[in-house]
């Protein structure tokens, strides 16, 4: 069920970049987990409802009123790159040769 | 000897102490064992005390006094203050700090507190013994060749120890209950929804709940009353008026029907720990509560149910960690690189197989399988409760199979590690409030016995527990520490 190349495209999926070790050994400990949790299908579960939430509440709205936000400063003081009041990334793009 | 935190309270208000010189004392203790230890990740001295000696003044004018007036409380560092950093126990968050208080430590401050530190965990409270804090475990003060429980290990230790009178921590599939019970306190997880969220870095939404640490049951029941209450910022916590959990404490159990979990006693269990158990239900008849068998069936199933659904939460949760807003940021001269490398660097070995157990777990093909099958068992757990409590009032069982094992000992095996939260697991699942109380010893360690009540139903799991804390001795039991660690003397403790 698990192999290498599954953990190599969950770990792309997660954008995870794995050690050549790590592969090794979340192959072998992820195929195990999943063997293990395999008992799950012992379980007759048709017609049960699943369950993502233990409260069951609806549409839980607040006064349509503005008001302000965290401190510009304060929040982009805990970037590793900022620029003009924008977090700053590597570029996106790569060159700006014309098509 | 260690006080609990209502007593000290109480020479606070009789003037027998100033809360200058108490959060000094707290923090010689700190300094005399957490080298030994490794409970704190941050403590500010300066600040605590700068807070402290604003409450000398008020104490001296005698009114005005909050619950928690000059009282040190430690946080756990998955908790947002704008004062100490938040790591979460991860490198890949550095040194951040939040721009912002959780609502827990808004209500602490204004509830008096004094914040003296932030403690350590599990990366992201992914674990059970803080083994996987990127800098570091904590030890066990019973035996520092032990792990103190996780994830919230570090404010375990804290509470036990006596390097802090009251603690926050954590609690997805055990994390406040668990170490609560290995380092011999009391631990309490409110019911999903008491307590704002607000504030604590998402592990896995629907499970996560913060709650107290404390070494008596009154002090839990007093930090909780801080804590609880709907929050507008917090759109999961619930409405519901918060009752006076300490005039909850009675002292009396009569007409409270106790059920012992059959399925909890079997195979995995130490035996010296299911005696304890046993002999703790057996205390409680004695002062008038009815015990009786209650059978939860899918309680088995709960271990890998849970794991797929807080994994796949996690790894969700977890895709902001990508090198932009906060923390670490790996060098890359393209952004897919950054993002894969920021999280190769920042993300520890535990943190990394939940995110790819998760991933998984939620990938095309797979969900149906595991995440939704795994949606339907959580709702069969939360019948196999539900049903319980038609008959009895509160569901009795260990809090951990064995008490605290080794550091190292469970580290490359995750399902032995992961089974260490076999009974705490399910009460998350189903959302449920749930206490760990001292009920004894195995192999000289600390027993917790667990009582989970019903859905808001904090009142009488405290009362119930604090009828077994008052019929008993276990604890006033201290861990043996100050032949180990060069602690101050008698004189020198709060």
């Amino acid at each position: 069920m698990i192999d290498r190349r599954v953990v190599d495209h969950v770990a792309r999926l997660a954008r995870l970049e794995l050690t050549p070790e790590e592969r090794e050994r979340f192959t072998r400990q992820l195929g195990a987990l999943l063997e293990y949790f395999a008992v799950l299908q012992r379980l007759d579960t048709e017609g049960v409802a699943p369950t993502a939430h233990i409260v069951a509440m609806t549409n839980v709205l607040r006064d349509d009123t503005p008001r302000p936000g965290l401190p510009r400063d304060a929040v982009l003081g805990g970037a590793p790159e900022q620029e003009d009041g924008f977090f700053k990334v590597p570029p996106v793009i790569e060159s700006e040769t014309p098509p | 000897m260690r006080r609990p935190a209502v007593e000290i309270l109480a020479r606070l208000r009789a003037k027998e102490i100033a809360p200058s010189e108490l959060t000094a004392r707290f923090l010689d203790r700190i300094a005399a064992c957490d080298a030994l230890l490794h409970a704190f990740l941050a403590v500010d001295g300066d600040r605590a005390l700068e807070a402290a000696r604003a409450w000398d003044d008020r104490y001296a004018r005698g009114h005005d006094l909050p619950p928690l007036a000059g009282l040190p409380v430690a946080v756990k560092d998955n908790i947002c203050t704008v004062d100490f950093p938040t790591t979460c126990g991860s490198r890949i968050l550095g040194r951040w700090t939040s721009p912002y208080d959780a609502t827990v430590v808004t209500r602490l401050r204004r509830a008096g507190a004094v914040l003296v530190g932030k403690t350590n965990l599990d990366e992201f409270a992914m674990g059970s013994s803080t083994e996987n804090s990127a800098f570091g475990p904590t030890r066990n003060p019973w035996d520092p060749s032990r792990v103190p429980g996780g994830s919230s290990g570090g404010s375990a230790a804290a509470v036990a120890a006596a390097m802090a009178p009251l603690a926050l921590g954590s609690d997805t599939g055990g994390s406040i209950r668990q170490p609560a019970g290995f380092c011999g306190i009391v631990g309490l997880k409110p019911t999903y929804g008491r307590v704002s969220r607000y504030g604590l870095v998402a592990f896995a939404s629907s499970l996560d709940q913060i709650g107290p640490l404390a070494s008596t049951v009154a002090d839990a029941a007093l930090l909780l009353g801080v804590i609880a209450g709907r929050d507008p910022a917090d759109s999961t916590s619930v409405d519901l008026p918060v009752p006076d959990y300490l005039r909850a404490l009675t002292g009396d159990v009569r007409g409270l029907r106790l059920g012992l979990a059959r399925e909890a006693f079997g195979e995995g269990l130490l035996p010296a720990v299911g005696d304890a158990v046993r002999r703790a239900a057996q205390v409680l008849q004695d002062e008038g509560a009815e015990v009786v068998e209650v059978s939860l069936p899918t309680i088995s199933y709960a271990l890998p149910t849970y794991y797929l659904l807080a994994t796949s939460e996690a790894s969700t949760n977890l895709a902001r960690y990508d090198g932009v807003r906060y923390g670490l940021r790996a060098a890359s001269r393209d952004l897919d690189g950054m993002y894969l490398q920021t999280r190769r660097d920042g993300f520890g070995p535990e943190v990394k197989r939940r995110i790819m157990l998760g991933t998984y777990a939620l990938s095309a093909g797979y969900y149906e399988g595991f995440f939704l099958k795994a949606q339907r068992v959580r709702t069969l757990v939360c019948q196999d409760f539900a049903r319980a409590f038609d008959t009895v009032d509160l569901v009795v069982m260990p809090t951990s199979p064995t008490p605290a094992f080794r550091l190292g000992e469970k580290v490359e095996d995750p399902l032995q590690m992961y089974l260490a939260d076999v009974y705490t697991i399910p009460v998350n699942l189903a959302g449920l409030p749930a206490i760990s109380v001292p009920c004894g010893f195995a192999d000289g360690l600390p027993v917790g016995l667990q009582l989970i009540g019903r859905p808001f139903d904090e009142a009488t799991v405290l009362r119930a527990a604090h009828c077994y804390e008052q019929a008993t001795e276990w604890h006033r039991q201290r861990p043996p520490l100050d032949g180990t660690a060069g602690a101050p003397a008698q004189e020198g403790r709060p």
